[in-house]
C-alpha cells in the first residue's frame, strides 16, 4: 500500500511527520503546479470549487508516482468539502484508476467504522502509538504555523530584502530529506533561530492587512498567488485568520473528543451572521470584525469561484466595512486567474491604504501623494 | 386592515408555498406573492446581489425587491435543514443576511430558523415563533399549524399526479396528453425547473411535442430514499439527494427515453450532483443525458436548438436503432 494525500500549504510536512512515525509508505504529490491544475480542470466538474480540481490533479500526479491509496478527511456538510471523497472516488473510478479511498470521518457517529479505517491505514499499530504519532504531528503543525507567524513579522521589517524567503526556501528543500517527527521538529527549531537572527529595522511601522476567506485558498500558496510573500515583500505585515494547526486542534481533535471549542469569531460575527453556515463563512465575517477592532488597515478576502459559504460572507462584508470604516478587498480565484491582474489590484488596494493612513496622520487633510 | 406578509415567488416557493399560505391565512394575515418572474425582476435581482451568487439566489433578490414597498413583512425563513441529519445549502442558511445587507430600506424580515437536523419538534417551535408575531392565542396558532401541514401534504400528493406546481398553485388546468411518443425525465432543483421564465418554459415545450415528462417531485419519496441509501456515503443535502436518488431510480426502474438535467450557473450542489448523475447514467448504458446550464444570459433560441437536436436524436435512435451500424 502506497498512500497519498492532497496538498494544502504546509500540510504535507505534517502528514509526512505522521506517516513517518507510523511507518506508513507514502508518496508526497508534486507541489501544485500549472499541470496539476490542468489535469484537475480537465476531469473535475466544471463548477466544482478549485480545491477539488487541484486535489484531483494531486491524486493523478501521485498515482503516476506509484500511489494506490488516497487519504483525505471528511465532514457532514453543508459545505461541499464533506462530499469531496465521494465525488473524487467516482471521478477516478470513471477514469479507470484503481485506487482505494480512505476517508477519515465518523459516518453517522460510528466510531467502530472510524477505527476500522484508521486500522486499514496504520496496519495493526496499537492505539497508543497512533495517539502518540497524532500528538507529534499536531505539534509539528503548531510549530510550522508559529514559524509562519514569525515570517509575517520579519518580512516587512528585514534590512536585507528577501532574507526570510531565502531561509524558508532552504527549509522546504531540507525538510523533504529528514525522516520522522522529531527530526522535523529539530529542523523547524533550527530554522526559527535562523529567522530570529535576521536583522530588523524596528523603526518601521508597516501597514497591517488581515487575510480571511476559504481555508484552502488562503493557505495553499499556489492558489493565493503567494499572497503572504507578495505583501510581505511590499513591506506589509499580514495575518492569516485560519491555520492548519488550528483546524487540526479545533476541528479534528476537539470534535472527536467532544471538547468545548474556542470560537472567538462567533461572538464577533453575531450582529451580522448569527448562525453557522458551513465552511468558514461565519469565521470570515467574525474575523473581519476582529481585525477591524484590532486596528488593522485593511482586509483581503479570498475564495474559489462558486464557494457557497464565502458568497454569503461576501454579501455581508460591505456592511462590516462601512460600520468599522475598514477597506475590504474580495478576490475570487479560479483556474483562469492570472497573477499579474491580481497583483495590480492588490497594489492599487495597498496604495489606497497608504493614502488613508497618511490622511489619518494629517487630521484628514488632503495632501498630494508623493510629497 | 389585516397585516400583509410578502412571500417571494422564488426558491422554496415551489416546495412550501401552500404550507406557508395556509398558516398565514389561518392567522388572519394576508399573503402577497411577488409577480411571476420577468426580465425586469431578474435584472433587478442581478444588480442587487453579489456577482458570484447563483442564478436562483439572484432571482430571489429580484422578487424581494418586487415586494419591498407593498407589504408589512417579508417572509424569508432561514431554511437550515428540513430533514434529519441533512442540510439544504449554505446560501439558504444565510439568505436572510444576504437580503438584509444587499437591499436597503426593506420591511421587517421574518427570518425564523427552520432546523430539523437534530429534532423534528423544532418545526412546531419555529411556527410558534412566527405565529406569536400576529396573535397571542396559542389555540389559533395550533389550528393554523395543523391546517398548514394538511395543505402541504395535499399539495405533495397533487404533485405526484404529474401536475406542475405552477398549475396547482395558480389553479390552471393541466393539458391532457394523448398517448405520449416519448418519456423524458427533467431533473433539477424545483426553483429551476418550475419557474417557466428561468427554464424558458422547457416543460411546456416538451409537452407540446407530446412528450411525457417525469420530474423528481412525481416520484415517491420512499423510492428515492431507498436508492439514495445505496450510495457509499449518505448525501447530506436534502434536495441534492432527491435529484440523485431520482436519477438512480429512473435509470433502473422506469422506461425513459432521455434525461434532461437543468442546473444553474454557480450552483455548488448541482456541480456535484450533476457530475455524479452523469457518471451513473453513462455507466448504466444507453440513456441519453442532456445537461443544460442556465444563467442570467441564457437565450431562448440557443436552448431551443439544443433541445430540438436532443429530441431528434432520441427519435432517430428509436426508429433506426439496431438497423444501421453507427460507424458506417
Amino acid at each position: 500500500m502506497k498512500v497519498t494525500f492532497p496538498h494544502m500549504g504546509n500540510t504535507c510536512i505534517v502528514v509526512k511527520a505522521l506517516f513517518d512515525t507510523l511507518d506508513i509508505d507514502f508518496v508526497t504529490p508534486p507541489p501544485c503546479s500549472k499541470r496539476t491544475l490542468e489535469i484537475g480542470t480537465k476531469y473535475a466538474p466544471e463548477f466544482a470549487c478549485l480545491p477539488l480540481k487541484l486535489n484531483i490533479g494531486n491524486y493523478i500526479e501521485s498515482i503516476e508516482k506509484g500511489a494506490d491509496t488516497i487519504v483525505i478527511t471528511g465532514g457532514c456538510g453543508p459545505c461541499r468539502f464533506g462530499y469531496y471523497g465521494e465525488v473524487q472516488r467516482e471521478i477516478l473510478k470513471y477514469l479507470g484508476y484503481n485506487v482505494d479511498f480512505i476517508v477519515l470521518e465518523m459516518p453517522k457517529g460510528n466510531i467502530k467504522e472510524f477505527m476500522a479505517r484508521i486500522n486499514k491505514l496504520a496496519g495493526g499499530k496499537s492505539v497508543i502509538s497512533i495517539v502518540k504519532a497524532v500528538k507529534k504531528a499536531t505539534q509539528v503543525s503548531i510549530e510550522l504555523d508559529k514559524l509562519d507567524k514569525l515570517c509575517w513579522k520579519t518580512r516587512p521589517r528585514e534590512k536585507e530584502r528577501g532574507k526570510t524567503d531565502w531561509i524558508l526556501k532552504k527549509f522546504h528543500h531540507q525538510v523533504v530529506k529528514v525522516k520522522g517527527a522529531d527530526k522535523i521538529l529539530d529542523l523547524i527549531y533550527h530554522v526559527r533561530e535562523e529567522i530570529e537572527k535576521i536583522e530588523l529595522d524596528n523603526t518601521l511601522s508597516p501597514l497591517k492587512i488581515g487575510i480571511v476567506g476559504e481555508i484552502y485558498t488562503i493557505i495553499e500558496p499556489f492558489t493565493n498567488l503567494k499572497i503572504e510573500q507578495m505583501l510581505g515583500n511590499m513591506g506589509i505585515e499580514v495575518d492569516r485568520s485560519l491555520s492548519v494547526s488550528n483546524w487540526i486542534v479545533e476541528h479534528m481533535i476537539k470534535q472527536a473528543l467532544h471538547l468545548k471549542k474556542n470560537r472567538p469569531y462567533e461572538k464577533a460575527a453575531l450582529p451580522y451572521l448569527c448562525t453557522m453556515i458551513g465552511g468558514h463563512g461565519q469565521e470570515t465575517v467574525g474575523n473581519c470584525v476582529m481585525y477591524a477592532k484590532e486596528g488593522y488597515d485593511g482586509i483581503i478576502q479570498m475564495f474559489p469561484l462558486t464557494c457557497m459559504p464565502e458568497i454569503v460572507a461576501e454579501s455581508i462584508l460591505p456592511s462590516v466595512s462601512d460600520d468599522f470604516d475598514i477597506p475590504i478587498l474580495t478576490l475570487i480565484i479560479d483556474e483562469l486567474t492570472g497573477e499579474a491582474g491580481y497583483r495590480t489590484r492588490m497594489e492599487a488596494f495597498i496604495d489606497m491604504l497608504y493614502r488613508r493612513k497618511e490622511r489619518k496622520l494629517l487630521d484628514n487633510e488632503y495632501v498630494l501623494s508623493g510629497n | 386592515m389585516p397585516v400583509k406578509v410578502g412571500i417571494p415567488r422564488a426558491l422554496m416557493y415551489y416546495e412550501y408555498f401552500p404550507l406557508w399560505k395556509a398558516f398565514f391565512n389561518e392567522l388572519g394575515v394576508d399573503v402577497l406573492l411577488s409577480a411571476p418572474t420577468t426580465k425586469t425582476i431578474l435584472n433587478q435581482g442581478v444588480s442587487a446581489c453579489v456577482d458570484e451568487a447563483c442564478l436562483p439566489v439572484k432571482l430571489f433578490h429580484g422578487h424581494v425587491l418586487d415586494l419591498k414597498d407593498k407589504v408589512d413583512y417579508i417572509f424569508i425563513p432561514r431554511l437550515k435543514s428540513v430533514s434529519k441529519g441533512e442540510y439544504i445549502c449554505p446560501k439558504f442558511c444565510g439568505i436572510p443576511e444576504m437580503i438584509k445587507y444587499s437591499i436597503k430600506d426593506i420591511p421587517p424580515i421574518i427570518d425564523v430558523e427552520i432546523n430539523l437536523r437534530n429534532n423534528y419538534n423544532n418545526l412546531y417551535k419555529s411556527f410558534l415563533a412566527v405565529g406569536k408575531l400576529f396573535t397571542n392565542s396559542r389555540y389559533q396558532i395550533n389550528t393554523a399549524y395543523n391546517q398548514a401541514l394538511k395543505a402541504h401534504y395535499q399539495y405533495k400528493s397533487l404533485l405526484k399526479s404529474g401536475r406542475l406546481p405552477g398549475e396547482i398553485l395558480e389553479g390552471k388546468r393541466s393539458p391532457g396528453l394523448k398517448a405520449p411518443d416519448l418519456t423524458i425525465a427533467v431533473i433539477g432543483h424545483v426553483y429551476n425547473i418550475y419557474d417557466s421564465y428561468i427554464s424558458m418554459d422547457l416543460l411546456n415545450k416538451l409537452r407540446k411535442q407530446n412528450i411525457k415528462i417525469i420530474t423528481p417531485e412525481q416520484i415517491d419519496n420512499r423510492l428515492i430514499e431507498n436508492k439514495a441509501e445505496t450510495l457509499p456515503k449518505r448525501m447530506f443535502w436534502t434536495f441534492g439527494k432527491r435529484l440523485l436518488g431520482s436519477v438512480l431510480y429512473l435509470i433502473e426502474h422506469e422506461k425513459i427515453d432521455g434525461i434532461i438535467y437543468i442546473m444553474s450557473f454557480g450552483c455548488g450542489i448541482d456541480a456535484f450532483v450533476a457530475e455524479l448523475s452523469e457518471i451513473k447514467v453513462r455507466k448504466s448504458g444507453s440513456i441519453p443525458f442532456f445537461l443544460l446550464t442556465l444563467d442570467e444570459h441564457s437565450g431562448d433560441a440557443g436552448v431551443n436548438t439544443r433541445l430540438e437536436a436532443f429530441i431528434d436524436m432520441i427519435i432517430w435512435r428509436k426508429q433506426n436503432e439496431g438497423n444501421i451500424p453507427s460507424h458506417g
